[in-house]
């Protein structure tokens, strides 16, 4: 399905709580919906990280206070 | 094609117990469901020699025979389990013997009868255990869960039940049905399964009819049979529309009832087979009340896990109750189709997904309705509760 190299970000959707850290750190690929909870921005379920995001990205894994925010 | 008047559709209510239970070797297994085209009939249709295979490489996995029901138009499970119990169980001994399974379980909804199920599996290494239901109850990861001592809620598809499932075991879950298709298969073999169904969908099914029909009940019929077929011994009574899938499956308009029940063939109507349950939809009763009805159960239903679902399911539910109370709102289905938008493929299990493809279903196959609606007519709305038929 995906080359083994990418890197999809996954939300465990029954751990978020809509902190939105998530959202602040990655605006490239996800927004915020109404309710505060992280949107892809790529439409896709799970959204392609691109090598120029992947720090960020782990960043944003470390920083999610209910460890919803995983890269796949 | 096969149609309703073959013999091929008395095959799993109409046949008694096993003098032997058969033994098949996992290879053999394999082969046989394989060879049969054998698809899963709890509802998403997922080739069952996959599903067996991701077991293969466990030691003493668990085995768990789905019959939790938690859709409430249907009635099949509960039926097989009345009528040939025995079937189940056989299944359960013959996938249980080839995977080398630890434990055997029989999970039962509290919509159906235990007890036959508990006499077929007395002396059969089979634990029978009735559980808590809800609509999601089924779902595979809420069912390991409970099984497990935890709530009976879904947990995220990241991790699978054929990875950690009952007590962190491996843990092969399959619907009563195919567990009976299989033990069906064990002793009449991939030939004689496929005399039955189509090349592509081979087989037969069980299905759920309710509504609008004479006589509401389970028939067996082949795959790819046409919906008119499989409704005509339930009488149908003026069919505007088919609900097809249940609840989380979508509307055939009525001059569309000779649809044969193929993948190919429902996917234009964005629909698929699911369960097998099919909903009819008579001349008298607004469509928008009944789906504003069900989309107010399935919001009610969430598991209050996942914050789209939590939060737009109920939105969604409201939009379409306003529809069919005609607040004179253009801007409703546009704010419907937002919310349906807004929680497809957001959620931990496929009940945002699934609520969401009715909905969208609804719009498109009674727009015209909508528009009368929106205008503030009806015609075909009997009062609050017309919609409440729908369920059992």
């Amino acid at each position: 399905m995906s080359r083994r190299s990418e890197r999809r970000l996954h939300v465990d959707w029954t751990r978020c709580d809509g902190h939105g850290a998530c959202a602040e750190l990655l605006p490239e690929l996800l927004a915020h919906d109404e309710w505060g909870f992280p949107l892809s921005r790529t439409g896709e379920r799970d959204p392609v990280v691109p090598p120029r995001l992947q720090e960020l990205a782990d960043h944003a894994v470390r920083t999610c206070p209910l460890m919803a925010l995983r890269t796949v | 094609m096969t149609t309703m008047a073959s013999r091929d559709t008395r095959r799993l209510l109409g046949t008694p117990p096993a003098e032997r239970l058969p033994r098949l070797t996992l290879a053999q297994l394999l082969a046989l469901v394989e060879d049969a085209g054998l698809t899963g009939r709890g509802g998403a249709g997922f080739p069952t020699a996959i599903k067996v295979r991701a077991v293969a490489e466990a030691r003493r996995p668990v085995l768990v025979g789905n019959a939790m029901e938690g859709e409430p138009l249907s009635m099949k499970d509960a039926v097989l389990l009345n009528r040939a119990p025995h079937l189940v169980v056989e299944g359960l001994g013959v996938v249980g013997q080839a995977i080398g399974a630890g434990r055997r379980v029989l999970a039962i909804g509290p919509d159906v009868d235990p007890g036959d199920a508990e006499t077929a599996a007395h002396g059969r290494g089979v634990e029978v255990a009735p559980l808590e239901g809800g609509f999601v109850a089924g779902q595979e990861s809420a069912l390991v869960n409970q099984l497990s001592g935890r709530p009976a809620v879904p947990s995220d598809p990241l991790v699978r039940v054929t990875t950690r499932g009952v007590d962190g075991r491996p843990t092969l879950v399959l619907n009563a049905e195919t567990l009976a298709q299989v033990a069906l298969l064990a002793r009449y073999g991939a030939d004689w399964f496929r005399e039955a169904g189509t090349a592509e969908d081979p087989g037969t099914s069980l299905f759920s009819i309710s509504g609008a029909v004479e006589h509401p009940g389970v028939v067996e019929a082949a795959r790819g049979t046409a919906l008119s077929d499989v409704l005509a011994p339930a009488l149908p009574q003026d069919p505007v529309a088919v609900l097809v899938g249940g609840y989380h499956g979508a509307w055939l308009a009525g001059w569309a009832i000779d649809t044969p029940l193929t993948a190919p063939a429902l996917r234009q109507h964005g629909a698929t087979v699911g369960a097998g349950v099919l909903h009819v939809l008579g001349r008298g009763t607004c469509p928008l009340r009944v789906a504003a009805d069900i989309a107010a159960y399935l919001a009610e239903e969430s598991a209050q896990q996942c914050g789209p679902c939590v939060n737009g399911l109920p939105r969604m539910a409201d939009g379409l109750r306003r529809l069919a109370r005609r607040v004179p709102d253009p801007g409703l289905p546009a704010e419907i189709d937002r919310m349906r938008m807004l929680v497809t493929g957001r959620g931990a299990c496929a009940h945002p997904d699934g609520t969401a493809r009715m909905v969208a279903s609804t719009m498109r196959v009674f727009a015209p309705h909508v528009d009368r609606h929106l205008a503030g007519h009806c015609g075909l709305d009997r009062g609050l509760d017309a919609g409440r038929e729908v369920r059992r």
